[in-house]
């Protein structure tokens, strides 16, 4: 085999293998992940987190502005405090509202943040102060058996009273 | 009471045996570095080296590729389906395919197509007395004939994974999305939701990386170490593909339990 096909196979090869590459980071792997650099870092205090994950995306009216950071747990309101790294691109109020939801009925848990009326806006290192704990579906259907009882006696109350 | 002590020294003497093999194949493995400065200043050796071992086993990893992404289509499929959730199929044959299947696979083809010729034709070489003659010519067998080599497959393992993997993928998306009718829209959106390029590709690639260098690493090292007959040529084939495959996939469970564990 000569000299200048050996070159063109192998050049075929390794172009071939960088695509492959490139599909994969590209096609099939997102890179636009939000780099800390780009990013500005809020906390907020949870009462309950319930499945939430580092690295679960934060979404404000469904577009995806950042990424959970990291979850640790404060001994002094022993609450779950969140650090959120959000996009330097986007500016929130002060007073914006941090919930933890689900995304489907068992789908994976963010961050949906909706903006208030402040004119100040939101910038590192800053506490969000309103937020709502993720809905536990044990205490869901607790309140749900609760209210239940709550309102049986009345319906037996009725049905008593009929004939 | 001889044949006591008799058999506590073959465990001796075995062990010995051992200790001195693997530390010959250490300072085999640290002088094939040290002389691969051959290897990219000639570096068409290493041209003809990636031609025998990458080029040429690309379509077994091709076709295996499209096969086992197929395959993975199918039986996804079936199982998601029971759950309603057939739209993260896509989610499910890319992550099994870029963590996993694409450089283990990947490393086990290349282990049994390359390594093989590896071990083969450099047992022939020391059978035939050529590397014997190279030092008598004054030219190292470790630089002329190794380091090449070694280098070649280095660099051909993580782009035959890659290659696997995307081949994989792409079949994945025929039987998942033509044949079946997944919906495509959410196949490849989900895919890119879900796949990390730092913590899935990259970690495939470091993965195939590693699986080259032992792969290689072995291959020569048994090739060189092989008694110059022909019975010793074919032992030494045979033990390079069963030491590599072992090898494959101990290093692939320690680099997983690393890579994988803290992610969520």
């Amino acid at each position: 085999m000569n000299r200048a096909l050996l070159d063109l196979w192998v050049g075929i090869f390794v172009v071939a293998g960088i695509g492959a590459l490139m599909f994969l980071a590209l096609k099939v792997g997102s890179m636009n992940t939000v780099d800390a650099k780009d990013s500005y870092q809020v906390t907020a205090l949870f009462e309950n987190v319930g499945g939430l994950k580092a690295r679960a995306p934060i979404k404000s009216a469904g577009v995806v502005v950042g990424r959970v950071a990291s979850i640790s747990f404060d001994d002094k309101t022993y609450e779950a405090l969140v650090t959120l790294n959000l996009d330097k691109r986007y500016g929130f109020p002060v007073d914006t509202t941090a919930s933890i939801l689900t995304s489907g009925l068992l789908g994976e848990q963010y961050i949906g943040l909706e903006a208030g009326g402040e004119e100040v806006k939101l910038k590192q290192g800053d506490r969000l102060k309103l937020t709502q704990s993720a809905v536990v579906l044990e205490n869901l259907i607790g309140q749900f058996l609760y209210s239940k009882a709550q309102e049986a006696p009345t319906d037996e109350g009725t049905s008593n009273a009929a004939p | 009471m001889s044949a006591l002590i008799n058999s506590i020294a073959g465990i001796g003497r075995r062990t010995l045996e051992g200790i001195s093999r693997m530390g010959y194949a250490t300072r085999f493995f640290v002088s094939a570095l040290l002389h691969s400065g051959t290897a990219f200043r000639r570096f068409g050796l290493t041209i003809r080296e990636i031609y025998f071992s990458g080029v040429l086993s690309l379509i077994i990893i091709l076709v295996s590729g499209l096969f086992v992404g197929m395959v993975l289509g199918l039986q996804g499929y079936e199982t998601l389906e029971t759950y309603g959730s057939e739209e993260v199929l896509g989610v499910l044959v890319a992550l099994s395919l870029v963590r996993e299947l694409g450089p283990v696979v990947a490393a086990l083809l290349f282990a049994s197509r390359a390594g093989s010729a590896i071990t083969a034709e450099i047992g022939l070489m020391k059978a035939t007395e050529q590397l014997a003659a190279m030092e008598m010519m004054a030219v190292d067998p470790i630089a002329r004939v190794v380091a090449p080599r070694f280098w070649a497959g280095v660099i051909s393992m993580p782009l035959l994974a890659a290659l696997f993997s995307a081949t994989g993928i792409f079949g994945g998306y025929l039987v998942g999305v033509v044949l079946i009718g997944v919906d495509e829209g959410s196949f490849w959106s989900q895919m890119q939701s879900k796949v990390d390029f730092q913590d899935d590709i990259l970690n495939g690639v470091i993965k195939s990386v590693v699986f080259g260098i032992a792969v290689t690493a072995i291959a020569l090292f048994e090739g060189y170490d092989a008694p110059p007959t022909a019975e010793g040529v074919s032992g030494a084939t045979t033990r390079t593909v069963v030491t590599s495959s072992l090898a494959i996939l101990a290093l692939d469970f320690v680099l997983t339990a690393f890579m994988f564990r803290g992610i969520s």
